[in-house]
């Protein structure tokens, strides 16, 4: 057959390498989550934030020299630049924080404040409930929607991607250690819905195979429709993945992390799409015992 | 080109134009967030002390004295809403100096003059004003005015304690120790502590506007100076030009007349989705700027499975205008099932976010909703004109 010859690349028969490495990936995640855990911000884990800017250049050993004065010196401190600096601390009232703030000004140099922020440890509670409510809310929404507009499987096998995407995003936060913020959330939670964007256009394809191409073994169903909107989903992945480099580079240290939690949820979500939503399916029909349209799978590659 | 086509053109451009008009001026169509434009959101809580229980009444007054307060600081369109049963939401936007702001709406404020034996002689409570001045070595003070009751009180307490020391305390902390000449008896009073123009200002609003009936402790505060707003935003904005650039860059190259057709529905899209922001009057915060820099990629991603499917409908050997039909209709249930599920991450978003994160939400979901407009509706249009004039061999 005429588009089957056009098939590049065998994306069930290395299904197998593709699970490995998932696995592998998403063993390495949930270890690093589950022992070494999350470097929560202060909008979960309450504390106070300080962003501030000196008119010299300053050393990290200079201000954390200042904040031991304070039984601070426990503290996060970040350099965004020679002058520019994020002190994380625990939860300080603003008299702590002016006494502070002139320490630094007599011992080091004039600065100028240029963000604060204090969570206490009720609000921080009160966000973690509303980031997991969010999460909740969007998987449900997403399984219903789904089940609406394909099958029941094709929602089960969305989500299945779809955690593997969450999971790597999060577990690469947890293995660097980087801050998990709201944004962070907000941009795990905007993966989510562009993952299953492109697991949606491949299994839109596969609907749409099924349906004209009765006669054709499961196997290259799947085969062919990964291959058939393999360039757009390329092509796509890069036009979005272009802007979260700009954003990373350019868009300032507030929305980096933001960005850069983009970028991986971008390279798993792309990924996931072609390599393990549908070749999932094929699992589930195995499982299931599924003849898909009387076509019987065999589990090698199928014949004519 | 027919009668329905020049009226969906012309449509097209009439809502470009209206989006124009919508957004122009740009900065003062666009409302921008507190992290942008520099201010304060905090949330206060009123809490119990043994000898000030807090009851509704109680979280009313405070309610009343922070507005009080707030007015007098001179902000701008401030937010003071009591949210549940003790906590006070308070957003300032565009102050000069957020942490002297909050410092002024978290303050009891409560005045006391005490003796050499640190008894209270009387308080604040029957002030009836205050106002920051100078003396005549031009040094910052506080000038005070009690009723008739407090001034009685004042004259009382001055008298018994002639060539002695008189502290004046706010919320237990000394602001000055002067000490009694003679007693006063028109119960008018003046503080001279160390005090900048600025804190003289504050300490006299804070006088005016009364102490608070109960104590306030700060549950969040989220400031941001206005340099760093300022400087957000010309790196958002640098940000979203250089992606911008590079894809319209990228879609010419792979695409050629094509890409630039998806350049012209993604500059049209850009527009919509300003003008919508200004249109709704919702908030551009700096997660927004990046939720309008993300469907910029997202945006060409309808073009691209609408291009890619009229070219498989080419390689099928059906006329231009055809596979053009074809590819449309195909991808379009694609484009829309894809899009709901976005929409839904952003729902869920805008329900359970705060502030900034709900502003990400509204842009992704205003740029959602553009996108899909420009690909399904400006994208086929054009398509349509140029596949009239052209055939399909001379645009790929």
């Amino acid at each position: 057959m005429d588009l089957i010859g056009k098939k590049k690349f065998d994306f069930i028969k290395n299904r197998r390498i593709v699970y490995i490495i998932s696995a592998v990936i998403i063993l390495v995640s949930l270890i690093s989550i589950i022992f070494q855990g999350f470097n929560l911000g202060i909008d979960f884990a309450g504390g106070t934030l300080i962003q501030i800017r000196f008119d010299k250049s300053v050393s990290i050993t200079e201000v954390r020299n200042v904040l031991s004065e304070f039984n601070l010196s426990r503290s996060t401190i970040q350099n965004l630049s020679e002058n520019e600096f994020v002190v994380r601390t625990e939860k300080i009232d603003s008299e702590q924080r002016k006494e502070i703030l002139s320490a630094f000004q007599e011992n080091l140099t004039d600065l100028e404040i240029l963000r604060v922020e204090t969570v206490g440890p009720v609000i921080g509670e009160n966000l973690k409930k509303l980031a997991l409510y969010a999460l909740l809310f969007a998987f449900i929404g997403i399984i219903l929607y789904i089940t609406m507009r394909f099958e029941f499987k094709f929602s089960i096998i969305s989500i299945l991607a779809l955690s593997h995407d969450c999971l790597i995003v999060l577990g690469i936060f947890s293995l660097l250690q980087k801050e998990i913020t709201i944004s962070i959330i907000a941009a795990v939670l905007t993966i989510v819905g562009y993952s299953l964007n492109n697991t949606i256009v491949i299994l839109d394809r596969l609907r749409e195979n099924i349906k004209f191409k009765t006669r054709e073994p499961f196997e290259n169903l799947i085969n062919m429709s990964i291959n058939q909107s393999l360039s757009r989903t390329i092509n796509t992945a890069l036009t979005t993945i272009i802007p979260i480099l700009a954003l990373y580079f350019f868009g300032g240290n507030i929305l980096s992390d933001f960005a850069l939690a983009l970028f991986i949820g971008m390279i798993a979500g792309t990924y996931s799409s072609v390599f393990i939503a549908s070749p999932l399916l094929l699992e589930w029909n195995k499982i299931f015992k599924i003849h898909q349209k009387g076509i019987r799978i065999t589990g090698k590659k199928g014949k004519k | 080109m027919n009668w329905t086509k020049t009226l969906r053109l012309a449509s097209v451009f009439v809502v470009i134009f209206i989006a124009i008009i919508l957004s122009f001026p740009l900065n003062e169509k666009i409302n921008l967030g507190l992290d942008l434009q520099g201010g304060s959101h905090v949330i206060l809580e009123c809490v119990d002390t043994p000898n000030a229980p807090v009851d509704n009444d109680a979280v009313n007054r405070v309610l009343e004295i922070i507005r009080n307060r707030i007015d007098q600081l001179g902000v701008s369109e401030p937010v003071i809403q009591r949210q549940g049963a003790i906590r006070i939401l308070v957003q300032l936007p565009g102050v000069e100096d957020p942490e002297a702001a909050v410092d002024l709406i978290g303050k009891t404020a409560l005045l006391e003059f005490r003796n050499e034996e640190g008894e209270t002689q009387l308080t604040g409570a029957h002030l009836i004003d205050a106002k920051s001045s100078f003396d005549q070595f031009s040094r910052s003070i506080v000038l005070i005015e009690f009723d008739k009751i407090g001034a009685k009180e004042f004259g009382e307490a001055t008298k018994n304690n002639v060539g002695k020391v008189l502290a004046i305390t706010l919320d237990g902390k000394e602001i000055s120790a002067p000490v009694v000449q003679e007693p006063i008896l028109d119960g008018k009073a003046q503080i001279t502590g160390k005090f900048t123009v600025e804190s003289a200002k504050h300490l006299a609003i804070l006088l005016r506007a009364g102490a608070l009936p109960v104590k306030v402790e700060i549950l969040e505060n989220r400031s941001v100076g206005p340099t760093l707003g300022r400087d957000s935003i010309s790196k958002g904005v640098k940000a979203g030009i250089v992606g911008l650039i590079l894809i319209l860059i990228f879609m010419l190259i792979y695409y050629k007349s094509f890409g630039l057709i998806a350049d012209f529905a993604l500059v049209v899209c850009m527009i919509l989705i300003v003008g919508a922001l200004a249109g709704l009057k919702a908030t551009l915060t700096l997660p927004g700027i990046a939720g309008m820099i993300l469907t910029i990629g997202m945006a060409v991603d309808a073009n691209i499975l609408i291009f890619e499917r009229i070219k498989e409908e080419l390689r099928l050997e059906k006329t231009f205008r055809a596979s053009i039909d074809a590819g449309f209709n195909k991808a379009f249930r694609t484009i829309f099932d894809a899009n709901v599920t976005t929409l839904i991450a952003a729902l869920a978003l805008f329900y359970f976010g705060s502030g900034p994160i709900k502003g990400f939400a509204v842009t992704l979901s205003i740029g959602i909703l553009a996108s899909m407009f420009t690909a399904i509706v400006v994208t086929k249009i054009v398509l349509e004109v140029v596949a009239a004039k052209f055939s399909s061999k001379a645009l790929l």
